[in-house]
């Protein structure tokens, strides 16, 4: 029932979307539901009293944590902060066009 | 790092929100160590800090005030919609939540294969290393081409000057 | 900015540098890889710049050194895909062989693919933070 953290904490960023209207904020809670996702990603992997998925030498482990979810959130991570770079790029660039970081006044200066 | 969460959702003042977004990714890092993982506890500590960096810059070009928030029924009806979105997400995925595997104890379908032979047929004793470079190339090498991709449009969108038309 | 930032930035930026080399090439032994090693090179760039300015690095025309350096690893990734082709039919065969695994010279391909993604990834996130920190206006 440990699932239940990182759900909580997508809920949040999710309520954060819906509801504020500043880009920045919006942007904040994007980066926080991508991190409840690589924590539920890394909470299904886990395996009681596993070992790191690393082989040591001489050493033959057979409770390893499984690694496929870690090399898939590994990639993602670093996705993450070029997509998070790009969105904070479109916000200045607004912000430089419209003079203001609310999403409903840039509707209504559009026409 | 579900406070980080709430304050940085409610505070009124954008770099204060940046640092509580800061408390919800190192306590992520720390979550992945806890959890075993330490190829992603490096990265995610290095990843965390740039991405405070990059926030913070583009907040320093800018202003770092929230907007005013409005009131009245068009408020009430956002807050109530987020409130229905949130009870019917969370009710909806505690039903789910027992179709799941039990905590501890994942299902190694593939990975029980990876684990078995990954020694011996990649010679790499990091195994996350093994997969995202050898079993799983293409995916690596599709986040690649994504990265190059997002770079290469944030130059387009920030560069200075455009064509004349 | 002020003279003890510039110093110790100026101490510490190579030591990162290093850091991050090390843990490139260790990546099939140790944690760390491709990923962890390409971002904390684009750290020791970040240092440097946040303390010197991007002038320092002569960096502020269009065309700089941190995106030609992006290109070329994503080109040296591809160049090793299909030289596995090539040898083998196979796109993405490890074609090398496998080496006594425990040692540094091993595992086939996977520290080339891993020097690759850290020299892209690096170059990436520094063209990110150069973009946005010296295009004004």
């Amino acid at each position: 029932m440990i699932y239940i953290l990182p759900i909580i904490l997508f809920l949040i960023a999710l309520f954060g979307i819906v509801v504020k209207r500043n880009l920045i904020k919006i942007i904040i809670s994007i980066s926080i539901m991508e991190y409840a996702i690589f924590l539920f990603f890394a909470l299904i992997g886990y395996r009681v009293e596993g070992v790191p998925p690393i082989e040591v030498e001489g050493v033959r482990y057979v409770k390893f944590v499984d690694p496929l979810p870690q090399a898939l959130v590994l990639t993602a991570i670093v996705i993450g902060l070029a997509t998070t770079a790009l969105l904070v790029a479109i916000a200045v660039r607004i912000y430089q066009k419209y003079g203001t970081f609310d999403i409903e006044k840039m509707r209504k200066l559009k026409g | 790092m579900i406070l980080g969460a709430i304050l940085a959702i409610w505070v009124s003042n954008l770099v204060a929100a940046v640092v509580s977004m800061g408390i919800v990714g190192f306590g992520l890092a720390l979550c992945f160590l806890f959890l075993e993982a330490p190829d992603l506890a490096i990265v995610q500590i290095v990843v965390e800090i740039l991405s405070l960096v990059i926030i913070l810059a583009a907040i320093m070009k800018t202003t770092p005030e929230d907007t005013k928030e409005a009131r009245g029924p068009l408020r009430m009806t956002m807050y109530i919609g987020g409130a229905v979105f949130f009870i019917i997400f969370l009710v909806s995925f505690i039903r789910i939540c027992g179709l799941l595997p039990e905590f501890g104890s994942p299902v190694l379908r593939m990975a029980g294969d990876y684990i078995g032979s990954g020694l011996q047929k990649t010679g790499a004793p990091n195994l996350v290393a093994a997969i995202i470079l050898n079993f799983r190339g293409y995916d690596t090498l599709g986040e690649a081409t994504v990265l190059f991709a997002a770079v290469v449009g944030l130059i387009v969108v920030l560069r200075k000057v455009g064509r004349k038309r | 900015m002020s003279e003890i930032v510039k110093t110790v930035s100026r101490l510490f930026s190579p030591l990162i540098f290093l850091f991050g080399i090390y843990i490139t090439i260790h990546g099939h032994l140790t944690p760390g890889g491709g990923f962890a090693g390409g971002v904390i090179l684009a750290g020791a760039v970040v240092l440097g710049i946040l303390a010197y300015g991007g002038e320092k690095f002569g960096l502020t025309g269009k065309k700089n050194k941190a995106s030609a350096s992006e290109s070329l690893g994503i080109l040296l990734f591809w160049f090793v895909a299909i030289l596995g082709l090539m040898f083998g039919g196979i796109f993405f065969l490890n074609f090398m062989g496998k080496g006594i695994p425990f040692h540094i010279f091993s595992a086939g391909i996977i520290p080339l693919c891993n020097i690759g993604i850290a020299v892209e990834v690096g170059g990436a996130i520094s063209v990110i933070v150069l973009a946005l920190i010296l295009f004004e206006k």
